[in-house]
């Protein structure tokens, strides 16, 4: 989409700008967290587990700021239409790259769990979860800040790909649960970490919404956002 | 040839509007202040006119009460019907026609006599009221009515012209209630006020809604979306987009809109 004209005041411009820097820097933090999570998982890296759990607290203290500039921007400036749009959705988009960070974290969390364990059967399909999700990331992020409503439709389109593949990595561990009574802890953790990825990929596709509405105030159809129904069969 | 006016499915009209204006033409003199413009005004909501200055609302909405006849150089073309009557139509009585088209204007313009005459004029010169009883009853209704009786009702007997602004404003409001219009006529009506006495009109206008077609014309972005549920842009004598106020301010379609709504305009 084409750039909108510049206001007449051009602060508000500045102002706009500033927000969407934020939210920029805000989704760069949460997706290396994931990628780092994943990264320290298939290492076993606890150092790196740990880094990336302190560093989620930068993501929580950028969506305050987000929260408190769309607060003032709202009642200095009272957007309009576009701008307007442009100022909910970086609210909303905000909170939501805050939930990313968190899941990332809580992959993070589970790695010192798992390194107890001699398990290892779920890593590769873990990573390649854990890229697929990311790169969902990556183009929400991009398709928020070129404002580009196409890919934002695609990474909305993408998302049951995601969903598939959880599923499958799901009925795996279920099925490994169900061959070895010894794998139901390490096994479990991985079905949340895959849980959370998963998680993570509605999260982007609910960024690529609010692209999309606000690029053109239209909202994509909803789509059912999948992988809901099977945590409820979770052998816990 | 000016591009065709957007205009959102909401407003569309299934039966009859209150007033419709179709392809007005305004003139003064050679010059063209309004161009073809067509819409439906319909009793049940406030209409707000938007634009930037010298677009032609003020000039457009002159038309709706025939106010622009005591321009010598203004020339109308087009139709404007009220209750699918013709306003131009020469048996028309002008008189009765403004008193059930009131009209507000931006500066509060009270007659310099004592605030019950104000109310009475219209009334009495329309022949509303015999006794003096009934014309009391007016006087007090239509204060009422502006939120203005209990701030006057001990000094009915002063001049209009010593209220405070929104209060005069408010009178202007009671005077064009009291004759029973159908349709008010406002014209930037608090733009001399401040914002506590503007918060008082919006109040005013919201309580009027329903009983009369009310049409404002406001520079103020905000106020637009507060007191109005349909919103008209106009820009260089075009009706560029009308719809419902929300969509207009939250999703406006037309570029000229949204540029001008969003403080973008060149
Ligand atoms: N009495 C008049 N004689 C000649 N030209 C006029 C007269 N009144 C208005 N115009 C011209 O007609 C055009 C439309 O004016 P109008 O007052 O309707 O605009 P407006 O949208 O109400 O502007 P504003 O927001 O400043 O009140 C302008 O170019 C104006 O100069
Ligand atoms: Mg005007």
């Amino acid at each position: 989409m084409a750039p909108p004209n510049a206001h007449i005041v051009k602060s508000f411009d500045d102002d706009l700008r500033a927000l969407r820097s934020i939210i920029g820097e805000m989704g760069g933090l949460a997706r290396s967290g994931l990628d780092r999570s994943i990264q320290s998982l298939l290492s076993f890296d606890m150092e790196l587990a740990e880094r990336v759990i302190a560093d989620d607290r930068r993501i929580d203290d950028l969506e305050m700021e987000v929260e408190a500039f769309a607060i003032s921007i709202i009642a200095r400036r009272a957007p309009m239409a576009q701008d307007l749009r442009e100022v909910i959705a970086a609210l909303k988009i905000g909170a939501l790259i805050e939930r990313i960070g968190d899941y990332g974290k809580n992959i993070s969390k589970r790695v010192a769990s798992i390194s107890d364990s001699k398990y290892r059967g779920a890593g590769s399909g873990v990573e390649r979860m854990g890229q697929m999700v990311s790169e969902q990331v990556d183009d929400a992020m991009r398709a928020f800040l070129d404002r580009d409503p196409y890919l934002a439709r695609a990474v909305n389109d993408q998302d049951e790909a995601i969903d598939d593949f959880y599923e499958s990595l799901f009925q795996t561990l279920l099925g490994e649960i169900a061959e070895d009574s010894e794998l139901t802890a390490p096994a479990t953790h991985y079905i949340f970490i895959i849980k959370n990825l998963e998680r993570i990929g509605d999260h982007a596709t609910n960024i690529a919404e609010m692209v999309h509405y606000s690029a053109t105030g239209e909202y994509l159809e909803a789509r059912a956002k999948g992988g809901d129904a099977t945590g409820l069969t979770l052998p816990l | 040839m000016p591009d065709a006016t957007v205009v959102h499915d909401e407003v569309v009209m299934a039966d009859g509007a209150k007033m419709t204006a179709r392809d007005v033409d305004v003139f003064y003199g050679e010059k063209q202040a309004v161009d073809k413009v067509s819409i439906d005004v319909d009793s049940h909501y406030v209409t707000a006119f938007i634009g930037p200055s010298g677009c032609g609302k003020s000039t457009f909405l002159r038309c709706f009460n025939r106010m622009n006849d005591t321009i010598d150089i203004a020339r109308v073309g087009g139709r404007i019907e009220l209750d699918g009557k013709d306003i131009y139509d020469p048996k028309m009585d002008v008189v009765q026609l403004r008193a059930r088209v009131g009209m507000v204007f931006q500066k509060p313009n009270p007659f310099p006599k004592s605030i019950y005459e104000n109310i009475a004029y219209g009334p009495r010169i329309h022949g509303l009221a015999s006794a003096k009883a009934d014309m009391d009853e007016i006087v007090e209704r239509s204060l009422t009515r502006a939120g203005l009786w209990n701030e006057v009702k001990d000094r009915l007997d002063e001049s209009g012209t010593a209220m405070s602004g929104g209060q005069q404003q408010r009178l202007c409001i009671a005077r064009a209630i009291a004759v029973d219009p159908e349709v008010i006529l406002m014209d930037e009506p608090c733009s001399a006020l401040d914002p506590i006495a503007t918060a008082r009109i919006e109040e005013l206008i919201d309580d009027l809604r329903g009983n009369y077609a009310i049409v404002i014309v406001t520079h103020n972005m905000q106020q637009a979306a507060r007191v109005s549920q349909r919103t008209a842009f106009f820009h260089l004598g075009n009706l560029v987009e009308y719809g419902g106020t929300e969509a207009i301010f939250t999703n406006p379609r037309a570029d000229r809109t949204r540029d001008y709504i969003t403080g973008r305009f060149g």
